[in-house]
């Protein structure tokens, strides 16, 4: 792993270790979180994501190995840590009783925040996951998509360094989880460090830089998304075909590097290539005669690694 | 935590503060509050009110007049205002401490503010004290009550030293309070679940008032010699039997307040008493300065208090084993 003086580096774990009696929840594990970047931990529940990120913010003891954030050690120095990582917490959980307002007014209280720069501090947040009109509500009225954007509030409020969401989009609607995701992305340009634990793969996907993959306490796998996939379902460039007119196929045959051609529906062909042979492929079928009305770079999917990677340690195990 | 990194840094008090304020300010507003408090007055309105009838109707003079009102039992209820408070303030500790960590863990909150610069001491004490200023708060507005009604009613003022033993019985009415809040944190801290919660602080609070006299009462009987040989077998035996009985911190509580409101009280038991009175050649019903009184009282106030310590690090040492996580 990286040297734990490397400034870009905001958090470290180096064999990081948690037992319970005699399973290992998390095990010996190596992870670096780079300064403004948003890095998924993923993978089945029960992996040791969770408990992880309590050991990174000395919300529980390890049994081994060291952790870093932001030059701190959470073990011995929590408070230090504490007021410089904002965290959402699986499920998160308000005073209902309290308005959104007051619910932040106690937290700012705890972060010491001056009193004169609290309610400057909180309209700021609340604006900015638009929950201002509902500044004081009481959250017992809250949806749960609120309530998630509540806790990102309080993490703008403490204007964090690191954020660290665990499973923040885990019973949301659709369009509750893009908002959610939207704001993630906006914690990121603030130049927030986000470290985020979910199972939802393909949400995770489209705001993750890089991702590890949790099995059984340990990273199986962790890159971009499309190191993962290289390393997983082999390197190429997958494209998808679909025309009509010619045989697909043979026109392809004989390009330079084509490994595979497989058909994917009614005139739609999956092709597997170890190169770009869009243009040579977009050629050969015109020429043929056919007519070409799609021709696409086929993402690698997260849920395809994800899904295979699992197979095979079935499989091998 | 300390196990094998070294000592941990900062504060263990840092965020007290405003635990303290968060907790006071609930509680205050609070629906449950509005009803133990109804509840108390209820149950302390009733004896006071019919002891001081009784003392309108006294003729005799008695230096001690204003505090007869809290010891008193008048003849139309059998309880005196302080038997009322043994048995009310345990009651309403429970009921302000039974659900102060398990709620915030079922409500989801607990690792939210944990996440905050704030160690799980500060969290636990922010709201043990709350929750004792809660009780405070409370007592001394019924205090006041009942100093006011008895101002309007006997139609005399209370003299300086009744004041003091007053002012003096609150404080040990407070930190009564406070072992049964630590008892009832204890078991917020055990139980997920805030009904079991409240059930085992309650089945406590039972055990100590209806059991514990009569299994302290059949140790005794069966400690107890044919026959007495000497007058200090008999007092050595009674001694026994306040040890059994002082386990209670209600009794605790009402050997002290025996010994503020009561001025005459020289010992505790009845024998004891006679026995002082004979040895000491002091005179039954004379009343003893305050500083004696106190000097009487004092094993039982660090009883209590020590009590009450002994039971909060036992919640702040269970607390400081819990995960977090759901």
């Amino acid at each position: 792993m990286s040297d734990p003086l490397e400034a870009d580096n905001v958090i470290e774990a180096r064999g990081l270790l948690k037992l319970y009696g005699s399973t290992r929840a998390v095990d010996s594990i190596d992870l670096s979180i780079r300064k403004g970047e948003i890095f998924g931990l993923l993978g089945p529940n029960g992996a040791g994501k969770t408990t992880t990120i309590l050991m990174m913010l000395g919300l529980t003891e390890t049994s081994g190995g060291s952790v870093d954030v932001l030059g701190f050690n959470p073990v011995r120095q929590p408070l230090e840590v504490k007021r410089r990582v904002g965290y959402l917490p699986d499920a998160v959980g308000f005073y209902d009783h309290l308005t959104a307002r007051e619910n932040l007014v106690y937290i700012a209280r705890l972060l010491d925040i001056p009193r004169r720069e609290t309610d400057g501090r909180i309209m700021e947040a609340l604006s900015a996951v638009q929950l201002a009109e509902v500044a004081d509500k009481r959250v017992a009225t809250f949806s749960r998509g609120m309530r998630q954007r509540l806790g990102i509030a309080e993490i703008v409020m403490k204007k964090a360094e690191v954020a660290i969401l665990d499973e923040p989009t885990s019973g949301l609607d659709p369009h509750a989880t893009f908002e959610l995701l939207e704001m993630i992305r906006g914690l990121k340009k603030s130049g927030v460090a986000v470290l985020l634990s979910s199972h939802l793969l393909d949400r995770v996907q489209s705001v993750c830089d890089r991702v590890a993959l949790f099995n059984k306490g340990k990273i199986a796998l962790m890159g971009s998304v499309v190191e993962l996939a290289n390393q997983v379902l082999g390197a190429g460039h997958p494209i998808l075909i679909e025309a009509t007119g010619t045989d697909v196929p043979a026109a392809l045959k004989g390009i330079e590097g084509v490994q595979q051609v497989l058909p994917d529906g009614a005139g739609i062909w999956r092709v597997v290539a170890d190169r770009d042979i869009r243009a040579a492929a977009a050629q050969r079928i015109v020429s043929a005669g056919g007519s070409l009305t799609r021709l696409a770079e086929l993402q690698p999917s997260l849920e395809e690694v994800y899904t295979r990677y699992f197979e095979e340690a079935r499989r091998a195990a | 935590m300390l196990r094998n990194q070294g000592r941990r840094e900062g504060s263990p008090f840092t965020g007290v503060g405003p635990v303290f304020v968060k907790e006071l300010s609930d509680h205050l507003s609070s629906t449950r509050m509005l009803v133990l408090t109804l509840f108390v007055i209820v149950f302390g309105a009733l004896p006071v009110g019919f002891t001081l009838q009784t003392l309108r109707e006294v003729t005799q003079s008695d230096q001690y007049l204003f505090l007869r009102i809290f010891t008193v039992s008048p003849q139309q209820v059998p309880i005196s205002f302080i038997a009322a408070l043994t048995f009310m303030i345990p009651l309403m500790a429970i009921g302000l401490g039974f659900d102060a960590v398990n709620s915030e863990f079922n409500r989801r909150t607990l690792s939210r503010v944990l996440s905050q610069p704030i160690y799980r001491d500060a969290l636990l004490l922010g709201k043990f004290l709350g929750g004792l200023a809660t009780l405070a708060v409370a007592l001394t507005a019924l205090f006041l009550i009942v100093f006011g009604a008895g101002l309007l009613l006997l139609g005399l003022p209370p003299r300086g030293p009744e004041v003091v033993r007053g002012v003096a019985f609150l404080i040990v009415a407070i930190a009564y309070g406070g072992v049964w809040l630590a008892v009832a944190m204890l078991f917020s801290v055990i139980f997920r679940s805030t009904a079991t919660s409240a059930l085992c602080s309650l089945g406590l609070w039972l055990f100590f008032f209806l059991l514990w006299p009569m299994i302290a009462q059949a140790i005794t009987t069966g400690f107890m010699p044919a026959q007495f040989r000497s007058v200090d077998e008999v007092l050595s035996l009674e001694q026994f039997s306040s040890a059994l009985q002082r386990l209670s911190p209600g009794t605790l509580f009402g050997e002290a307040v025996l010994g503020l409101l009561q001025p005459e009280t020289k010992a505790f038991g009845d024998f004891a008493n006679l026995v002082m009175a004979q040895t000491r050649g002091m005179i039954p019903g004379t009343p003893l300065p305050f500083d004696q009184s106190l000097l009487l009282i004092w094993p039982q106030i660090t009883g209590l208090i020590a009590g009450m310590i002994v039971v909060f690090s036992i919640a702040y040492i269970v607390f400081q084993r819990e995960e977090v996580r759901a």
